[in-house]
């Protein structure tokens, strides 16, 4: 019990402290590659800072789900990003849920972020929380089918599981199965975390905003609560992605001097995937929304060929 | 003590039906009775009910009235009680509703005959879920259809109701004409018509039987459920209904559908061939899916929650299809699994839809219109109704920590670990089940956030919708009791799982929750080897926790420092209810994406005065194309209409020609007695 409290408690200082950095690099290697000389990766933490100390603006015509909004998405995220094996294949919170958990406990901050878009009564929150539903809905089919994958390679959707499965296997994910279902989760990372091509994190085009649409309304620390909550679940997913198909370097406990080299595994490999998500933004132009369904519908195909190859090869 | 509380039960039914008669010009006593006598039914049904579960037993009340052919034998045994239980608790829910409900209506309608149908209502589905003989189990059907009837075209003055109320009775009675049949073919096999000796008598018939009378049983109670291709009369009937009957009738009647199901493919068949279970779970994904996806072009709110009942019957049946496919198997543990999933669900489904149609009800009947549109800003109004609006709608969308979540977990579990058990390209049907039930799941989230935030978020779109008022305080205690439920359904899953150890037992042969339950009764996990585990009660303690230590703190602390603004309105002046985003408007990405299924019309028709910049009136109408109806009835119903102008030839009119078909009749008939 003890600790599991303290694994808990490292992992969510991880969590807490390492997203806006990632967010952070993403930004400034994004702007490298496009000859820009772009902030520096710290400056998310400076914008969290200054959100905090800030004063907020709320619309007169929100109800209070507008209000519980960024703590219900804060929270659920949070508890999501404990459920996952981030340093020790052991998730310090996997009893209390796996994959399916996860999944859900995110579509549940989506659920409230997409009403709070409605609650203002602003038009472009309606348009934000439309658009999010629908993609995130069309994305669902394609996730199901890559964890369904993983899942039965590892004989159980428990993340630790999971994990643990991978452990010494480093270039398991060479294998068919793994290598489609690796593309159809990282379709759909990109399509759940908004990112080109699916969503563009730095518009505020009124016609392209997807994410940004539904938070227009959100000033102040509310307004920072969500986009740290955002760049939470951004570190989950991608956290997710590379500990289940990569598992170089996962410990099998937090405890000791392997953690060190846990995070450090950790890192690097976040800057991998991160570098990767770049490369994907600078050559991609936005889609059409109404192409985002092909999009989705080619990981789904990539989710169910992997599926077909765990049994054919 | 099991007989007692049931029986009397039955009595103050039967009581409070025949009181509402004999009150029949006093509408305010009539009323108050019929809702008294019904809630004091349901709990007593309740506590009957709920100790024949806890103690796994089963009771017997035969009151040695009836013949060998029609015995009015009752027999509570544990999945009769199960699902005494989910009436019993949604009953007394709305019949506390009904109170305040009713009382609009006093002096408008007749309120005695509404008492009286109530009252059947109740009583016949207790019977229904009870009766152990075959024709008692039709007579107790029939009940239910006809007061059901009565009570969905109550409001007999709309056309819409009355037309809706013969197209149930139809196809309800199309239902019980196959359900006949094949009780009958079932029936032949054995000696009695007793429900105690059908125990896997199907097993004796020969396999061509066999299929037939499965397939006539499913489409049979599968009219009852809402299963889709047979669906066509409930997302008509439930929403012209008053909308306390609505809640009956999403939340139980249509599970004596599912009450049928599982009584026939898992008590009276025994392990049956595989695609049997195959062609249940295929029917339950489509109708899921088919379900959310016409739910999602709804704007009457009422019809939208109608079409997630056929989502959430889908949900159910991938969870006893892939049962009866484990059962093929020879995987006694899943099929368990399986099965407490499917019935867990509809628990589940009884307690949110009920909260969701008593809510509806309660917006309806403050605002006077059952379009979305016209609403909007109700959470100001009517905060109750609100939250346990959002209760029900977080519940059925499948989200943590409710029990939505609970059971729909529960179904991943079962449809994943089905992969493994065969060899054979059927297994693909668990991973593909799986992933459509993923997009249900998600496109039901997308509806809600549709369903909640357009009546009851951002400004009021029109008069009544500004004027609405709180419901009564009997009908917020209704829907707080279905909302407890949700919840405590949610967070207890690891307690309430032991409840179905003697129906798995019984059905199956398994005790399946002992292998369900993990860490000292904290986790529920599949109860297969390695399989993942979830805690419903861990999360609502961490947010519980989380919320207390840290949100309500800050947010009060930075509630000093902001301010009320105007919400962004691209610089004109103020925003007003027309620039909300619509329900219409909401929808709309789906309905291009699934066009192919939709075919939308749409129709925009503007008057010019000076320019065509400058419009002075916009008609726009958008409808979309009742695919199963227009492709599947539509040439039937010619083809019927049709066959009957051909008859028109030989119906003359004139006495000799009948007298002639009747003595050709006689003769050909005695021609056949003769030969056998």
């Amino acid at each position: 019990m003890m600790e599991r409290m303290v694994e808990s408690a490292a992992q969510l200082v991880l969590l807490v402290a390492l997203a806006p950095l990632v967010t952070g690099v993403i930004r400034t290697l994004k702007a490298r590659l496009q000859t820009r000389r772009g902030p520096q990766i710290f400056q998310p933490y400076r914008n969290l800072f200054k959100l905090f100390r800030k004063g907020m603006v709320i619309p007169q015509t929100a109800s209070w789900i507008f209000a519980a909004t960024p703590w219900v998405v804060f929270f659920s995220t949070i508890l999501a990003g404990l459920m996952i094996p981030m340093v020790a294949a052991d998730a310090p919170l996997g009893l209390i849920g796996g994959a399916l958990a996860v999944i859900y406990l995110l579509g549940l901050g989506r659920f409230f972020l997409a009403l709070s878009g409605l609650d203002t009564g602003s038009s472009f929150g309606g348009l934000g929380s439309s658009r999010e539903m629908t993609i995130s809905a069309l994305a669902e089919p394609a996730m199901m089918m890559a964890i369904f994958t993983v899942a039965i390679g590892a004989g159980s959707t428990g993340l630790t599981e999971i994990a643990g499965a991978a452990i010494g296997q480093t270039w398991r994910f060479l294998a068919p199965a793994q290598m489609f279902a690796f593309a159809a989760l990282a379709v759909v990372l990109i399509a759940e975390t908004g990112r080109i091509p699916v969503d563009n994190p730095a518009t505020h085009l009124e016609l392209t905003m997807i994410h940004e649409g539904m938070i227009l309304e959100y000033s102040g620390p509310y307004l920072a609560l969500v986009e740290w909550a955002a760049s939470i679940k951004q570190l989950v997913l991608m956290t997710l992605l590379i500990n289940c198909f990569w598992p170089v370097g996962l410990q099998h406990t937090w405890f000791g001097f392997g953690a060190l080299i846990g995070i450090g595994w950790l890192l690097a490999k976040l800057l991998l995937l991160s570098c990767a998500i770049v490369l994907v933004e600078t050559v991609n132009a936005k889609m059409r929304l109404f192409r985002v369904p092909e999009l989705l519908a080619v990981a789904f195909t990539l989710g169910s060929l992997a599926l077909v190859s765990t049994f054919l090869f | 003590m099991t007989s007692v509380f049931f029986l009397s039960g039955v009595v103050v039914w039967v009581a409070g039906a025949l009181a509402c008669l004999a009150l029949w010009r006093r509408p305010v006593e009539a009323r108050r009775v019929g809702c008294a006598a019904a809630l004091t039914g349901s709990l007593l049904d309740l506590v009957g009910s709920s100790a024949a579960l806890v103690n796994g037993s089963s009771a017997t009340i035969d009151l040695h009235l009836g013949n060998a052919i029609l015995s009015w034998a009752i027999r509570i045994d544990p999945l009769s009680a199960y699902f005494n239980v989910t009436l019993a608790v949604l009953a007394s829910a709305v019949s506390l509703y009904s109170f305040g409900y009713l009382r609009e209506m006093e002096g408008r309608r007749n309120l005695s005959a509404f008492g009286f149908f109530f009252n059947l209502l109740l009583l016949s589905l207790a019977l229904v879920f009870t009766a152990s003989n075959v024709f008692f189990f039709l007579v107790a059907w029939e009940v239910m259809a006809l007061s059901a009837f009565c009570l969905v075209s109550f409001e007999d003055e709309k056309e819409e109701a009355r037309k809706a109320g013969v197209l149930f009775l139809v196809m309800s009675h199309a239902g019980t004409g196959l359900l006949l049949i094949a009780f009958l073919m079932l029936a032949s096999v054995g000696a009695t018509l007793e429900f105690s000796s059908f125990h896997h008598l199907a097993s004796a018939m020969s396999p061509l039987w066999q299929s037939a009378v499965f397939l006539l049983f499913l489409f049979g109670f599968g009219v009852k459920a809402g299963l889709v291709p047979v669906h066509i009369w409930l997302p008509d009937a439930h929403p012209v209904a008053p909308s306390n009957v609505s809640a009956l009738m999403s939340g139980i009647v249509i599970k004596t559908g599912i009450y049928g199901m599982a009584r026939v493919f898992f008590d009276f068949y025994g392990p049956t061939p595989i695609w049997m279970g195959t062609v249940v779970l295929a029917l339950g994904v489509v109708s899921a899916l088919l379900g959310v996806l016409y739910a999602l072009m709804e704007h009457d709110l009422k019809r939208l929650l109608a079409w997630h009942s056929i989502e959430n019957i889908g949900i159910i049946l991938m969870g006893f299809g892939a049962a009866l496919m484990f059962r093929a198997l020879d995987q006694p543990n899943l099929a368990a699994l399986a099965l407490i999933a499917g019935l867990y669900h509809t628990f589940n489904h009884a307690t949110f839809k009920g909260l969701l149609f008593l809510g509806a009800g309660s917006v309806v009947q403050s605002t006077h219109t059952r379009n979305m549109e016209k609403m909007g800003g109700l959470i100001r109004l009517m905060p109750v109704t609100a939250i346990c609006f959002l209760v029900g709608a977080v519940a059925i969308s499948g989200l943590p920590p409710l029990n939505g979540f609970v059971s729909e977990w529960l179904t991943y579990q079962a449809l994943l670990a089905g992969f493994g058990t065969t060899q054979s390209l059927t297994r693909l049907m668990f991973p593909i089940a799986g992933s459509l039930l993923a997009l249900t799941a998600a496109l039901a989230a997308a509806c809600f956030v549709k369903a909640f935030a357009i009546p009851f978020l951002a400004l009021p779109r029109s008069e009544q919708a500004s004027n609405a008022r709180e419901a009564s305080p009997t009908m917020r205690a209704g829907m707080a009791t279905l909302a407890v439920a949700c919840i405590a359904l949610g967070l207890g899953a690891t307690w309430l799982i032991r409840i179905f150890d003697p129906i798995t037992q019984q059905t199956i042969g398994v005790s399946a929750s002992s292998a369900l339950v993990t860490a000292r009764g904290m986790a529920l996990s599949p109860g297969t080897p390695h399989g993942g585990t979830i805690s419903t009660f861990g999360m609502a303690l961490i947010f519980v926790f989380a919320g207390a230590a840290f949100a309500l703190p800050l947010a009060l602390r930075w509630r000093r420092c902001s301010v009320k603004g105007p919400a962004w309105d691209c610089g004109l002046p103020g925003l007003t209810a027309d620039n909300e985003y619509t329900a219409t408007a909401f929808s709309k990405a789906l309905r291009l994406i699934f066009s192919a299924l939709y075919r939308p019309r749409r129709e925009i028709q503007a008057e010019y005065e000076v320019s065509p910049y400058y419009p002075s009136a916009i008609r726009f109408e958008s409808e979309i194309e009742p695919t199963i109806e227009k492709h599947l009835y539509e040439p039937v119903k010619q083809r019927v209409l049709a066959a009957a102008r051909r008859m028109r030839a030989i119906q003359a009119g004139s006495i000799n020609a009948y007298l002639a078909y009747i003595f050709i009749t006689l003769i050909v008939l005695l021609l056949f007695g003769v030969r056998g």
